[in-house]
């Protein structure tokens, strides 16, 4: 615990150095990077090691906040959320010192950085902490930073508008926690964790309601998703990848430990997580692939992945409220997996899409193209992370995803509610794992493959060296966690443990390393077959070098790189068939003539939920506030006199 | 020596029902000139015996500071802004004096109620209280903005008798350091109020709503 708090206080005393050397750029990012790295080495330790003995670390510090104690707590879930906390931030921060090295001069670094390590160090105090006030203190601590880092390029507009809607999402959010917390602390004497006393009936479900929504506006899944596609564009690329990969997450990591206080559970709120979930699983992936631009692509992606794992918690909680122990685990365990698992391939994702926007000024896919020549490096480690994000073996997405589906298949041996939630998981899962794949296909595609679709594209470089290794780092982690399946189901038992209890159950986690090594076994039967696919190539091909031509033309005389699949139509029968809910909007010029002139068309996808769900909202939200503008008039004595009559109205409410 | 602390008290609650019927700035600044040295006096006459040294000192500073230097400072500040010679009450001196009164009556019940120690003046906490309220009253119901700042001493004068029903003589650093923020602040406002003249060629708050970066009908549809 003592290690968790010195990186906690290297993060903020880095970030303090940062900001007092933002007139010196490069020592700026010196100090933000170093202390972010020196911090996440310094965490990984005692993470670990909770993760694999099993105990829980505490450490009670007196602190005059009234019900507010320092109490940190590091039990194994919290420690399976700081693993990637720190291994992601640690190298975003190596990422960020080439990313970032040329806005200097142009932007303000220092504060960069130190919003930053204040994420950072938000995040770790978020997991760690183990009463009320101090979590609330490092969840607004975390709003706060991250919207300054969205709010990086202020110039502009998009990215203030997205600063806005996530602050307002924030915000909205950080309220429904408050009221949480309280009907939690109602009838215990401080807001510790430990002092909270069970509720039952309504006031259990308004509390678990409540920290729904509340979570859910972090986490993202559909409808709580409006910011996180204006959001992760905005940011600078390793603030998305750490955003995107772990932030999230701790939404995710409310919701369960919630849970944890609110035994025991109805069935309808399992019911609610599954549907919640499986809806944003398939409606994520369905715009992800309609998206235009990468970074909004992979945060659909993520709206995706949250959605997978809070359709697999939901799965866990209906099956465990039936009495289904054994499904239940491997639902919940699937869950925890894939939130390592996304965590760490999505930040690779985010790295990705920053090289290439850093490389080509652009991540417009139409704008792209033929990258995957002139960036071999960042583009192998693109399709790494994509065949991750596909679920796809040896990488690692594979292996959570494999756990929830056999807990869906566990339903076969139940009737009733757990067979239904079992069915609907895996069909979902299945259709959404189908989208994914398309989308990310399309996606890697049009960035990488064929020929540069503009002069900008063509002249691209490959990212620097540290963006690099920290690209390299995470798609060999993914490698890694894919092929050591079975190794980590003893953290996760440990987690599963501690955030769930279910121990009976955790046998069965164990028992599902079987097939886990089977899948990892042919994992590497796999890379070895693609080893040796190589090596036979090159053997063969030895000094000659391979012809470039023509691709077959269809007899064309002046091919133009404009004449490639572009991402639009790669992925034009899918959308027009699920055009109903992606309301595209479309603009397609009609050829009357028999020598066409030039001609353009576009198409857009639509913010489904902003336009038709929060802008109405909105609306008649300004309206019912403009009504009662006649509150804030401007007049000073006023003012004043509201405050003498809410002074004295306590001091007689308190007689 | 309780009679002439308990004539005091009466004395301010005069001072309170006079600050909210006078039509004169300059009258006002003497008013609470006036109050605030009784009210420096009062601690010498409310103690047992003969009054320390270190007590005397002490009312000597606030004496001279509420007696001298503010209203010496609060004119000057009225000279300069060039506010003219009355108060410009925004309701009527018979409602204020009503306000005033039912102020006095409500902190009468409220002093009663109050979960306090014993004090060992009479009428010491309503008096203190229906001070606090006189000092709001002034500052929400008058227009210039020399008048918040004597609303703002006035209220000052009533924490400070409040104060007193609760300790006879309270920590000296404690008070030093109330009456040090009091400067700074009297201070301060008379430089603001001075500048807010200078820009606006008046120091009328009820015209300070302009500042408002709310425009209605503008911004609402």
């Amino acid at each position: 615990m003592l290690l968790v708090l010195l990186s906690l206080v290297l993060l903020l005393a880095s970030s303090m150095l940062a900001l007092s050397l933002s007139r010196n750029p490069s020592r700026a990012q010196d100090a933000g990077a170093y202390g972010a790295v020196l911090a996440s080495l310094c965490g990984l330790l005692p993470a670990g090691r909770v993760l694999f003995t099993g105990r829980t670390d505490t450490l009670s510090l007196p602190w005059p906040v009234p019900l507010g104690s320092l109490t940190f707590n590091l039990d194994p879930l919290a420690a399976f959320f700081l693993v990637p906390v720190f291994l992601l931030t640690g190298l975003s921060a190596v990422y960020g010192v080439d990313y970032l090295k040329s806005y200097a001069g142009r932007k303000p670094l220092g504060l960069a950085w130190a919003a930053f390590n204040t994420l950072t160090a938000a995040m770790v105090l978020v997991f760690t902490a183990a009463n009320a006030v101090l979590f609330m203190l490092g969840w607004e601590l975390m709003a706060a930073a991250s919207f300054l880092l969205v709010l990086f390029e202020h110039e502009k507009a998009q990215a203030r508008r997205a600063a806005f809607i996530y602050l307002t999402a924030g915000g909205t959010g950080a309220l429904m926690l408050l009221a949480a917390f309280s009907l939690l602390g109602q009838a215990s004497p401080s807001l510790d964790y430990s002092a909270f006393a069970p509720l039952t009936g309504h006031a259990a479900s308004a509390v678990f309601l409540l920290a729904l929504c509340g979570f859910g506006l972090k986490a993202g899944f559909i409808p709580l998703h409006v910011w996180l596609p204006e959001a992760h564009p905005a940011a600078p690329s390793q603030v998305s990848a750490v955003m995107s990969g772990i932030m999230i997450k701790t939404g995710v990591y409310g919701i369960i430990r919630v849970l944890g206080f609110l035994t025991p559970w109805q069935e309808w709120w399992g019911w609610t997580l599954l549907v919640l979930g499986a809806v944003s699983c398939l409606l994520g992936a369905l715009f992800a692939l309609a998206q235009h631009e990468l970074k909004r692509v992979l945060a659909y992606s993520s709206i995706e992945n949250v959605g997978i794992i809070l359709m697999a918690l939901g799965l866990g909680a209906v099956a465990a409220v039936n009495g289904a122990p054994v499904m239940a685990a491997l639902a919940f365990a699937g869950a925890l997996l894939h939130i390592f698992n996304h965590s760490l391939f999505k930040g690779l994702l985010f790295m990705g899409a920053g090289a290439v926007l850093h490389a080509a000024g652009t991540a417009e896919l139409e704008a792209l193209g033929g990258l995957g020549k002139r960036m071999p490096r960042t583009a192998l480690f693109f399709l790494a992370g994509s065949a991750a994000a596909c679920a796809l073996p040896p990488f690692n997405g594979f292996a959570g995803e494999f756990l929830v589906y056999l807990g869906a298949f566990k339903s076969i041996n139940y009737s009733g509610a757990p067979a239904l939630a079992g069915v609907i998981a895996g069909l979902s899962l299945a259709a959404a794992g189908a989208l994914a794949a398309a989308a990310f296909t399309r996606a890697a595609g049009a960035a990488f493959l064929g020929e540069p679709r503009t002069e900008r594209a063509a002249r691209t470089h490959e990212a620097g060296p540290l963006m690099l290794f920290a690209m390299g780092a995470l798609a060999l982690l993914c490698l890694l966690a894919g092929l050591a399946g079975p190794l980590l189901l003893l953290p996760l038992g440990s987690a599963l443990a501690s955030a769930f209890g279910l121990p009976a159950a955790l046998e069965a986690v164990r028992a599902s390393a079987i097939p886990l090594v089977y899948i990892s076994a042919a994992g590497l039967l796999l890379l070895l077959l693609a080893g040796i696919a190589v090596a036979r190539r090159r053997a063969f091909l030895g000094d000659k070098k391979p012809a470039a031509g023509l691709t077959w033309d269809c007899g064309y005389a002046a091919p133009s790189p404009r004449m490639q699949y572009g991402a639009s139509s790669f992925a034009q029968p899918l959308t027009d068939f699920f055009q109903p809910v992606l309301r595209k909007i479309g603009q397609y010029p009609v050829i009357s003539e028999y020598f066409p002139a030039k001609a353009s068309f576009s198409t857009e996808a639509q913010a489904v939920f902003y336009n038709s769900v929060y802008l109405p909202v909105g609306a008649r939200i300004r309206d019912l506030a403009f009504r009662f503008s006649w509150i804030q008039h401007g007049r000073l004595q006023i003012y004043i006199m509201y405050i003498v009559v809410t002074l004295i109205a306590l001091l007689l409410w308190k007689l | 020596m309780h009679t002439f602390a308990e004539l005091t008290i009466v004395f301010i609650i005069l001072m309170d029902l006079a600050l909210a019927v006078t039509g004169s700035l300059s009258s006002c600044i003497r008013l609470v000139a006036l109050q605030g040295v009784v009210a420096g006096v009062l601690p010498l006459l409310a103690g047992h015996g003969a009054p320390h040294l270190r007590a005397v000192a002490f009312a000597a500073v606030i004496i001279s500071l509420k007696g001298v230097i503010f209203p010496w400072l609060l004119m000057r500040a009225r000279d300069r802004s060039g506010a003219g010679k009355d108060v410009e009450p925004l309701i009527s001196y018979p409602a204020s004096i009503m306000l005033c009164l039912g102020a006095f009556i409500a902190s009468s019940w409220l002093g009663s109620r109050l979960p306090l120690p014993e004090a060992n003046v009479a009428w010491i906490v309503p008096a203190s209280l229906a001070t606090i309220f006189t000092g709001f009253l002034l500052i929400t119901t008058r227009r210039k903005a020399i008048t918040q700042v004597l609303g703002y001493l006035v209220i000052e004068n009533g924490i400070y008798i409040f104060g007193l029903a609760l300790f006879v003589e309270q920590p000296m650093m404690v008070e030093l350091a109330i009456l040090l923020d009091v400067f700074v602040a009297v201070f301060v406002m008379g430089i603001a109020i001075f500048h807010i003249s200078r820009e606006f060629d008046h120091i009328d708050t009820a015209e300070l709503s302009e500042l408002s970066d709310w425009r209605r009908g503008e911004y609402g549809k």
